[in-house]
């Protein structure tokens, strides 16, 4: 076990050196840089000299790179190019609140989506069943621009009930985001707690269970849920990694302040330390989560055994 | 005595005979036509693939034509001065018919869900199959770079290489593959590892087929049935993610007619004229969501098991 969890770390080093290299190749490699706004008349050349020499783009870019990587490792992830904070500071700033919205939308998709997914492969093709499958499509193809902007006019426009701006200390403010969010979350969880209930439904056990005369509820909650949430636990862990890196989307659009639209902006601007540090963060997150979700499997789950 | 009844037995025998002699391809279609969804997703895409081409001829203005009076964001059923025509939905802030480009939006919307899969095909499809057929240092070395692919984001790459190689039409769309193909071809490299156990594999394999013979004539025609409701389930992520990715300001550029643009140009006026959002927003989900229907229907067609 210990050996296959540092396997697994170690087979981390060469994604990052991956993922950051070829973000850094495709980011130099795009037309335009981050000065490229400055007015040619007032900027002088060698004040252009200056800004490059001091954000150590004056160097080779093999040797750029590999210091911003030297750095990047101790976790200094530079200066950032558009504000007066590093980066660090940035991500720091933004993450938590793009976490919080995050994670309101991932209890909600929990508290609705498992529920009404077991509820579902229960009444098999009742109208509780079909009005789920229904959510689920909806959740699925509807996108979340179509779907925030149809709740603003719904109830920031008609009903004018609701803000139509992320405002720090007002919770109304949070509800269209973390709800829109949450759509997408639900209908995933919904789907797979359906799928996993009603195949759990039709095993031996269960049939063992009922003969034996065990209640309806003993069976359900013991052996069918038991069993059916193992391959719902393993969506939870890619599912919590993109709610609490944020939506690009709905982070623009209710004006949420948070590392989504951070990232939007290093990409507009030519941000480059912004938008290396901002991807490395992101992939962070979501390896680690990939890897504590195929732990906690083996765990719960002994007959994966990974030797 | 019970009396002896053998006449339900013999019928529903019967039933099961003639089952027995359609043909896959036949009890898929069946299968499809019964699920009552698929069959209307198929005439809404239907209906949208008619507009699309016949964009041309249906359209009252030329999709650049702007009002030669000045006249901007006209209320539907304006007359436009010059052309005595009727503006059905009112124009948008540069005086353009926003009927028009609604239905020239309809062609971008249906060539991305085609092209960007296209894509996805052809990288995933050879990889998947390449891998999973020869396995050993290949398998490894391919499912290492899909490793590193899949903890690249998606949104990032996308607009990574719209931002190196221009916003035109085709660099979205095939940007889009790029981003896509990693769940294809982990799908082709599981159905390989499957199917090339089978026995007729080994009795081509022992009356001295080839490898590429193997891969194209026996293995990949019995892997195209999940191959196909990948595809056919990607279409409808195609779609929204290019509205999404120009909406957001970084897909194609705003002069071209699509769905994703006119809902960013409506934005701002989102409060005095809520339907210039609406109607293209909703022209994106209900395309969509026809897609979503018909892949749901390709599936339950080609595995009925996961009904």
């Amino acid at each position: 076990m210990l050996s296959y969890i540092l396997r697994r770390i170690i087979w981390l080093i060469p994604v990052f050196i991956a993922v950051s290299l070829i973000t850094f190749t495709l980011m130099h490699l795009t037309p335009g840089g981050p000065w490229d706004t400055l007015n040619a008349k007032t900027v002088s050349p060698a004040i252009r000299e200056n800004i490059k020499k001091k954000y150590n783009l004056d160097k080779p870019l093999p040797q750029q790179y590999i210091e911003y990587m030297a750095a990047a490792v101790r976790g200094d992830l530079g200066p950032a190019f558009s504000s007066n904070k590093s980066v660090s500071q940035i991500i720091t700033e933004g993450f938590p609140l793009t976490a919080a919205l995050g994670l309101a939308a991932l209890g909600i998709a929990i508290f609705i989506g498992i529920p009404l997914g077991v509820l579902a492969a229960l009444r098999h093709n009742s109208i509780i069943d079909q009005t789920s499958m229904f959510i689920v499509t909806l959740g699925i193809s509807v996108p979340s621009f179509v779907l925030s902007l149809t709740m603003i006019v719904l109830f920031s426009v008609a009903f004018r009930i609701l803000p139509y701006q992320y405002q720090r200390d007002s919770w109304q403010s949070w509800l269209m985001p973390a709800a829109i969010l949450a759509l997408g979350p639900t209908a995933l969880l919904l789907r797979l707690t359906r799928a996993a209930t009603l195949e759990v439904l039709n095993e031996d056990y269960i049939r063992t269970a009922r003969a034996k005369g065990l209640p309806t509820f003993v069976v359900n909650s013991r052996h069918v849920l038991r069993n059916a949430l193992i391959p719902v636990i393993t969506l939870l862990g890619p599912l919590t990694a993109s709610l609490i890196t944020g939506s690009f989307v709905v982070e623009s659009i209710f004006g949420v302040p948070g590392i989504g639209r951070t990232f939007i902006t290093s990409v507009t601007k030519r941000d480059y330390s912004l938008l290396m540090g901002t991807t490395l963060f992101y992939t962070l997150i979501i390896v680690a989560f990939n890897l504590l979700v195929d732990l906690t499997y083996s765990f719960i789950d002994p007959r994966i055994t990974r030797v | 005595m019970a009396t002896f009844q053998p006449a339900r037995n013999i019928v529903s025998l019967k039933e099961t005979s003639s089952e027995a002699i359609t043909t896959p391809r036949q009890l898929a279609i069946k299968r499809y036509r019964k699920n009552r969804l698929a069959v209307a997703g198929l005439v809404v895409v239907l209906f949208f693939l008619g507009v699309a081409l016949l964009a041309d001829f249906i359209s009252p203005f030329d999709y650049r034509y702007q009002a030669s009076d000045g006249t901007i964001d006209a209320p539907p059923g304006h007359v436009d001065v010059k052309t005595g025509r009727v503006n059905t939905l009112g124009t948008d802030d540069l005086g353009r018919d926003i009927l028009t480009r609604l239905i020239y939006g309809t062609r971008v919307s249906l060539m991305v869900g085609v092209v960007a899969n296209l894509v996805v095909v052809a990288i995933g499809v050879p990889l998947g199959l390449i891998a999973g057929f020869f396995g050993g240092v290949v398998d490894n070395l391919i499912m290492r770079f899909t490793d590193i692919m899949y903890a690249f984001p998606d949104l990032l790459l996308v607009i990574i290489i719209t931002a190196t190689f221009g916003r035109s039409l085709w660099v979205v769309f095939i940007a889009l593959g790029v981003a896509s193909w990693v769940t294809m071809a982990r799908l082709v490299r599981g159905q390989v590892l499957q199917t090339k156990q089978m026995d007729y594999v080994l009795g081509a394999r022992s009356i001295g087929a080839r490898s590429m013979r193997l891969m194209a004539q026996h293995i990949f025609p019995n892997i195209l049935g999940p191959i196909m409701v990948l595809v056919t389930l990607g279409i409808p992520a195609a779609i929204i993610a290019e509205a999404t990715l120009t909406f957001l300001g970084l897909g194609v550029e705003p002069s071209t007619p699509t769905w994703g643009t006119m809902v960013d140009a409506a934005r701002p006026g989102i409060f005095s004229r809520p339907g210039e959002v609406l109607i293209p927003a909703l022209a994106i989900a209900a395309l969509s969501l026809a897609f979503t229907f018909v892949g749901d229907g390709v599936r339950d067609g080609f595995d009925p098991r996961t009904k």
